[in-house]
């Protein structure tokens, strides 16, 4: 089953940092189609990143974020091996997530 | 003579096979509304409706933090001069303020001026970085929660080709 999530994350020192791309279309419901209809907003709305059972990091989207959207931020804690847990739902109630380990 | 009670056919051994993935189905079924909460975290009731949905830059800082900016050179914004493509703007925020809480990021121009909100937990660096849309040339403006007060940077970006489509 293909994930809609990628994410890399590093340990360097005391900190990680991690950087994650999700493929979505962030539809902004400002675009019309081929027959002039305006495509409904279509976006993710939160995003949700875990280490160690505890949120380090939650964005908050609208739909003024890119296409496909990437995001990089940084926690002081995680270690080679350790788990990363990502998770987001959009604005339909859909949903994905992906664990990674830190590299 | 003693009857031959288990067989091992084909249709036999099919049928145990199925029944031991259903089982395992099932139990699969069952256990997942026990799994621990940080295995569906990801929780829409966080998302903060009104003030995405504000259509002036001052209302969504209301609706977002319930107070005014005040602008910082400790709030650093990079954003491009000019970007290229509306559709796709990188922009990264940092900030050596202390015990930072909250990033948010707004485009004055845009139909909803709020374009993302990041909340950052003790231990989480100040810093961002995203990629935004863009209706047109804006001024960007960068907030920063910093000891629950709020900071800003706002940086003009020219927009060359609209990020709205159309």
């Amino acid at each position: 089953m293909a994930n809609s999530i990628r994410v890399r994350a590093v340990a360097s020192g005391d900190h990680t940092e991690v950087q994650a791309l999700v493929q979505h279309p962030m539809d902004s419901g400002f675009v019309k189609d081929a027959q002039g209809n305006l495509i409904p907003p279509h976006h993710i709305e939160v995003v949700d990143f875990q280490h160690a059972g505890k949120t380090v990091f939650t964005a908050l989207w609208g739909p003024a974020v890119a296409k496909d959207p990437y995001i990089k931020f940084s926690f002081k804690g995680g270690q080679k091996g350790d788990d990363i847990a990502v998770s987001w739902v959009d604005n339909k109630g859909e949903s994905d997530s992906l664990t990674a380990k830190i590299m | 003579m003693p009857l031959k009670i288990t067989t091992n056919s084909r249709h036999d051994r099919t049928r145990r096979l199925l029944l031991k993935s259903a089982l395992g189905g099932l139990v699969a079924a069952l256990a997942l509304p026990w799994l621990p909460k940080w295995a569906r975290a990801a929780d829409g009731a966080l998302w903060p409706k009104d003030a995405f949905t504000q259509k002036t830059e001052a209302g969504a800082i209301k609706a977002l933090y319930g107070k005014e900016a005040t602008a910082s050179d400790q709030v650093k914004l990079d954003a491009p001069e000019i970007a290229e493509n509306g559709a796709v703007v990188p922009i990264a925020v940092s900030s050596a303020l202390p015990n930072v809480t909250s990033i948010s990021i707004l485009v004055s121009e845009n139909p909803f001026p709020l374009a993302a909100s990041y909340k950052l937990p003790p231990g989480t660096t100040a810093m961002v970085a995203n990629r935004l849309k863009m209706a047109k040339t804006s001024k960007v403006v960068a907030l920063v929660e910093s000891d629950g007060k709020i900071f800003s940077a706002t940086k003009e970006v020219k927009v060359t080709v609209g990020g709205c489509g159309g």
